[in-house]
């Protein structure tokens, strides 16, 4: 079964705990600034919303690489950077319709989520749930549920 | 070792920054923030100093868990000489700026002497300038935020600055970061004012690392998460209802001050607490509160974010109030509303949307309109005073019309900028402030909880219930009940709670995990973090070391026993309703025995042999 994250944004009450788990996976240090998951306040509203990298399976970024520096992960299915491959020329940065791959400035290379290797930490850390690391055909199953709750709750039509 | 290791000095008066790196003899000896701060303030200023003189300093100091996993580890403290109390000062915030000092590679930052012109401080990394400020004075808060941020062209900078409040001398002025996180108390935003320093604007990309044994801290934060997230006042009520789940509860407990102390419980109370706040309104269909939200690295999540009725009379025509903001906190409701006697829960969110933008304590100003309610009522203030403003207990028109003069430093705005001592004291009516060394005291009376009456009379800035929370204990039964109605064994308990609170305050965590952790939950984290060293044992000396440097300091400053008194009001008149009726604080007794458990002479003193075993 392949896994993917989840997001639900309703759940997120932007303590950042993901971030920091993320920079420290990825760094070793507490550092929201080299997160690979972003999470944003719109504060007019009181939303809070975590974004990353979604995996795509025709990943625009895998296919603009001139140097084949972004490779499929089999077992997890993520796009993962090659650091000693990739050059930064930031191709994929331009090619990514959603953002979710940025350039480091401090390595020279790019960064994006690579799924921690199949135990993402923002998901395991996220203390709301807000994040979740689930079946990736699945995604929607919660949701259903909460849905089938409500039909289930019904007076019977007889 | 968890600390950045290196502190920022700013000099104001000849426009320099300096970078030196951190005493860590010092860091030793009292660990971070409230209590490291504490230290190099009374080694570097006169205890006798004008607070609002280019000779005081002011110092924004976070933690050595600020900025890390540890839960809640996003808090940073100012430090100051207060002008309201002439006290120390030390106000505590969360957000996001404290992390983002921080990640930029920075413990803390000193300011001293005074700037001849407003100035602001950029900081980015390790990049520290003063700037100009002239477009940004006369400017709020959240106006100010949003320059800064244009300015530094990165959305994501972090500001901490001061309203027009803070510019006008207002002596109960905050330091606000984040829209509506603030260092509240003891008027630390007029020092800011007073040396023209409207802000600090931070950018920190460095991250906190140097973290003493990395996997044992990832491990321990994950467990003591885990108990925060499990308990029921952390996991469940706190973040579903804030802190104002305790307005019902304080209010049958007959311990709500009322009407500026003269009643115990108010007959409004359900109409300003929690249940009030999520209640669909009959004019929009919607509730005020629109969800809650986190301070950095927080499982808790108690914040408020909530909306306005835009029907109601205080913003009609004013979209700019419109938005979601920062909702109603216990401490604010209370002082907007019970000790005003104003049930209208918009209202109390309005001129508490006031304080936020423009940068002034909600407590203070309350309890400050409640007093000067009295003091109209008893026919000393006038309406010719207040410019034509009824100033009745109960008015709500009354309370938006002060909190927009107040902002905005005219009229009768002034004289409710002095905070209620000064106030009252110029109406001829000094016992009429409900303070203790000058601050106003918060929303638990005396009277029905009597371990809050000797937390008051004892706290190192003013009356405060941040010093010692026995309300943990004495209602909520954290970690073990106590008797709210009697005064035995509350000396021992207040001292305790004041140990432990030091201590969480000198870390970088939240006060708020004290509802599920001890000191024993905090010193393994700190040991992962910093250092073998910081057991359970060296974490209470640690607190009781900085609890007594603050008093010595207060000593020195000219503060003796009868300033650790209350209001008379609390030890003469009965309260008159609820479980508490017919008795009045029993201060009196407490004080000696607790002098007595601090090792402090019967002026309240440290004793030579106690200064030798705290090693001050």
């Amino acid at each position: 079964m392949q896994k993917s994250l989840h997001i639900n944004p309703d759940k997120c009450t932007g303590c950042l705990q993901c971030e920091m788990a993320c920079s420290f996976e990825n760094y070793g240090t507490f550092n929201t600034a080299k997160s690979r998951i972003k999470v944003f306040d719109f504060h007019q509203t009181g939303r809070k919303v975590p974004y990353t990298c979604t995996q795509c399976d025709e990943a625009w970024c895998l296919h603009a690489c001139p140097v084949e520096a972004i490779k499929l992960d089999a077992v997890t299915g993520a796009k993962v950077v090659l650091d000693d491959v990739c050059v930064g020329c930031k191709v994929c940065t331009i090619a990514c319709p959603f953002g979710t791959v940025n350039y480091v400035h401090d390595t020279g290379k790019v960064q994006k989520c690579d799924l921690c290797g199949g135990e993402p930490a923002c998901a395991e850390s996220c203390p709301t749930g807000a994040i979740t690391y689930v079946d990736a055909d699945w995604t929607g199953l919660d949701r259903m549920k909460q849905w089938a709750d409500k039909l289930g709750n019904q007076p019977s039509a007889a | 070792m968890a600390w950045a290791g290196k502190i920022l000095r700013v000099d104001l008066t000849k426009g320099t920054c300096t970078s030196e790196p951190l005493r860590m003899d010092w860091a030793k000896q009292y660990l971070g923030q409230r209590g490291l701060a504490t230290k190099y303030f009374v080694e570097e200023v006169d205890p006798k100093v004008d607070p609002l003189s280019p000779a005081n300093k002011i110092i924004w100091a976070t933690g050595p868990l600020t900025g890390t996993m540890a839960s809640t580890g996003g808090r940073y403290s100012v430090i100051t000489k207060g002008p309201l109390t002439g006290a120390i000062a030390a106000s505590n915030s969360g957000g996001y700026w404290g992390a983002e000092l921080k990640m930029a590679g920075w413990d803390m930052v000193i300011f001293e002497g005074r700037s001849a012109k407003p100035v602001y401080l950029s900081v980015v990394d390790d990049k520290a300038e003063l700037r100009d400020a002239a477009h940004l004075w006369g400017k709020t808060v959240w106006q100010t935020e949003e320059i800064l941020k244009k300015e530094a062209q990165d959305p994501l900078t972090r500001v901490s600055s001061i309203g027009r409040s803070g510019e006008n001398g207002v002596l109960f002025a905050c330091i606000v970061n984040d829209l509506h996180r603030a260092a509240g108390r003891s008027g630390v935003g007029a020092v800011a004012g007073s040396k023209n320093l409207k802000a600090i604007a931070v950018r920190g990309t460095r991250g906190v690392g140097n973290i003493h044994n990395p996997k044992e801290f990832m491990k321990v934060t994950r467990e003591k998460k885990k108990i925060l997230h499990d308990h029921p006042v952390t996991g469940q009520g706190l973040p579903t209802y804030g802190t104002q789940v305790l307005m019902n509860v304080i209010n049958e407990t007959g311990a709500l001050p009322t009407r500026n102390g003269r009643d115990v419980q108010f007959e409004g109370a359900s109409k300003i607490g929690a249940e009030a706040m999520a209640e669909k309104r009959p004019t929009d269909g919607k509730s005020q509160l629109v969800t809650n939200q986190a301070c950095f690295g927080c499982t808790i999540a108690c914040g408020r974010i909530s909306k306005i009725d835009e029907t109601h009379f205080s913003v009609v025509n004013k979209p700019e109030y419109w938005g979601a903001t920062g909702g109603l906190e216990y401490e604010a409701a209370w002082a907007l509303g019970a000790a005003t006697g104003i049930n209208d829960i918009e209202a109390l969110q309005y001129a508490n949307m006031l304080c936020n933008e423009d940068g002034y304590d909600p407590i203070t100003f309350g309890s400050t309109v409640g007093a000067a309610m009295e003091l109209y009522e008893l026919g000393l203030i006038t309406k010719e005073k207040t410019g034509g403003i009824e100033l009745k207990f109960g008015s709500a028109e009354a309370l938006c019309k002060v909190a927009e003069l107040v902002s905005r430093g005219e009229g009768f705005g002034k004289e409710i900028g002095l905070g209620s001592k000064r106030l009252c004291t110029k109406y001829g009516k000094p016992e009429l402030s409900m303070s203790v060394k000058g601050q106003e005291f918060p929303a638990y009376d005396p009277r029905g909880i009597q371990g809050m009456g000797l937390t008051y009379a004892t706290s190192n800035r003013g009356a405060c219930h941040l010093r010692s929370y026995t309300v943990a204990s004495e209602i909520l039964g954290i970690p073990v009940k106590t008797d709210p109605l009697v005064t035995e064994g509350k000396p021992e308990l207040v001292k305790a709670f004041q140990d432990a609170t030091a201590a969480f305050d000198s870390s970088g965590i939240c006060v708020f995990t004290t509802f599920a952790w001890t000191v024993a939950d905090l010193a393994p984290q700190v040991a992962a973090a910093c250092g073998d060293e910081f057991t359970l044992e060296n974490l209470n000396l640690i607190g009781e070391r900085i609890w007594n440097m603050e008093r010595d300091f207060n000593n020195k400053a000219g503060f003796t026993r009868k300033d650790d008194d209350l209001p008379a009001r609390l030890k003469t008149e009965a309260a008159k309703t609820g479980p508490a009726k017919g008795l009045t604080s029993g201060i009196d007794k407490m004080i000696p025995e607790y002098y007595q458990a601090r090792g402090w002479d019967t002026d309240g003193r440290l004793t030579a042999e106690t200064r030798s075993r705290l090693g001050l």
